[in-house]
């Protein structure tokens, strides 16, 4: 039967999206602590995945808005998921090439929003749940992250003041490592339940499960797996941009910043906002900057990662229309499989052209010369 | 149909500054009070827990040797884990909604 050939061709896209999420987003967690050498590079990618299949079981909420709260489940086709899913990782893999943090969660629904408005049009999409669940959000928790970061910034630095220099970042690396865990937690329930939901919503549309379902054991099993295991090859491209990038961090203000990261994406998950951990973590660096004085932000590093933001949406859509108006115009199970084709030739030509700018766990805490990779010079700098 | 749910807005400002900011804020006077000289200032020799030498104006020692801030430090942190555990407890509650039928 051809819609099970696409059905499982969708969940592969689909996983593989999960993947370019995990380590697209090793950086929300770990960037700070990576930065602050609180955590040994690869010590804290391999936390990191662990906490994210923790987390990802915790809480089933945001995968609920995915799957139901966003389009019509009876106006969308599996062609339709594919090419969405297409859209959202083509951008995520062009964004983490040029080591801007951008958010993966819109990247996905930006993808399959502009796959459906192509195949159904423009009623097949639920506005208000976009909207609200959503586009909202997404301007609110930046700031809201940003407020909590600075408010804890400030009290940290000035409760700790007596400490000695050395003593105080020695403590508060300690409480980073704690702080950074919660946000690899709070990343799996909020982040590994995107694709969980997509997922779901092709099993909807193909009439695999009801609609309304939540999603099966064996969805949030590979979900899990999938963005842990991507989290684990780790993002360095964009560690480097959020630790080293934005603010030169110190471990207090890793800690504000993590804590604040955590909180604000985990009360969210809790009330089926899929918020970008993106979003919330940039905006949480950004408010240590602010609650410190005398810290420096990078402003525009942190304009050309919202200008990204901005066009997250729009441009993961229209990737989306153009693979769902290409499977279309070829049809069927045909079309799928020339997309996926397609697909997988971008992220090979992609992946070739970051082996020429290469960041690793070696170089990643090189000093910011304004750029991605740094100066491939052999003498790490100090 | 409201376009934002202000009740879950004010509650994500409330809670998170209150573990966002607040759960580290507690951690960092938990550092402080174990940070707490023992009793005898500036003795450097043998202060009992892990004096050593180490008093200097730029050390990374933690442990300051004062029993009570030890003991307050201690329920410090043992608070914040267990407010932590409590957290997640709750996210896992409202995120798995009774639906056994």
């Amino acid at each position: 039967m051809g819609n099970t050939a696409i059905l499982v061709l969708v969940v592969i896209t689909a996983l593989g999206f999960d993947f370019t999420n995990g380590f697209h987003d090793t950086g929300n967690a770990m960037a700070t602590s990576i930065a602050t050498k609180a955590l040994e590079p690869r010590v804290a990618v391999a936390l990191s995945g662990v906490l994210n299949l923790v987390g990802a079981f915790l809480s089933l909420a945001v995968a609920a808005t995915i799957a139901s709260g966003l389009v019509s489940t009876k106006l969308v086709t599996l062609t339709v998921v594919a090419a969405g899913l297409a859209g959202g990782i083509t951008w995520n893999l062009v964004t983490w090439l040029l080591g801007i943090p951008s958010s993966s969660s819109h990247a996905l629904i930006g993808g399959v929003i502009g796959s459906t408005i192509a195949a159904a049009g423009g009623h097949a999409v639920l506005w208000h749940g976009l909207v609200s669940k959503v586009v909202l959000p997404a301007v609110l928790s930046p700031i809201i992250a940003a407020g909590v970061a600075a408010t804890g910034t400030y009290l940290l630095y000035r409760i700790s003041r007596s400490l000695t220099d050395r003593a105080r970042s020695h403590g508060f690396r300690i409480g980073q490592i704690g702080s950074a865990c919660m946000v690899s937690l709070a990343h799996g329930t909020n982040d590994a339940q995107k694709t969980m939901g997509v997922i779901t919503l092709a099993l909807i549309v193909n009439g695999t499960v009801p609609a309304k379902s939540n999603a099966p054991f064996w969805v949030i099993l590979s979900c899990a797996l999938a963005i842990s295991l991507g989290t684990y090859l780790g993002g360095w491209r964009v560690i480097r941009t959020l630790g080293k990038g934005l603010v030169e961090i110190e471990s207090p203000q890793g800690m504000a910043a993590e804590s604040a990261s955590a909180a604000v994406i985990l009360l969210s998950s809790s009330f089926g906002y899929s918020l970008s951990t993106t979003h919330v973590a940039t905006g949480s660096i950004i408010g240590t900057g602010l609650g410190k004085k005398g810290a420096e932000v990078r402003w525009n590093v942190a304009g050309r990662m919202a200008t990204a933001w901005v066009f997250t949406l729009p441009a993961a859509a229209l990737v989306g229309a153009g693979a769902e108006a290409l499977a279309h115009s070829i049809g069927a199970t045909t079309g799928v499989v020339v997309d996926l084709i397609i697909l997988a030739a971008v992220a090979g030509f992609i992946y070739w052209r970051s082996r020429g700018s290469k960041v690793d766990h070696n170089n990643v805490n090189d000093e910011w010369t304004g750029s991605v990779a740094p100066e491939p010079e052999p003498a790490a700098a100090a | 149909m409201s376009w934002i749910n202000l009740s879950a807005l004010w509650k994500i400002v409330v809670f998170g500054l209150l573990a966002g900011a607040g759960l580290p804020a507690l951690f960092a006077i938990g550092l402080r009070a174990l940070a707490w000289p023992s009793g005898a200032r500036v003795q450097t020799a043998g202060a009992g827990a892990g004096g050593g030498g180490g008093a200097d104006s730029d050390s990374d020692q933690l442990i300051g040797g004062n029993v009570l801030g030890l003991i307050i430090a201690a329920i410090i942190f043992l608070a914040i884990l267990a407010a932590l555990g409590w957290g997640i407890f709750e996210v896992y509650q409202i995120g798995h909604p009774v639906t056994k039928k």
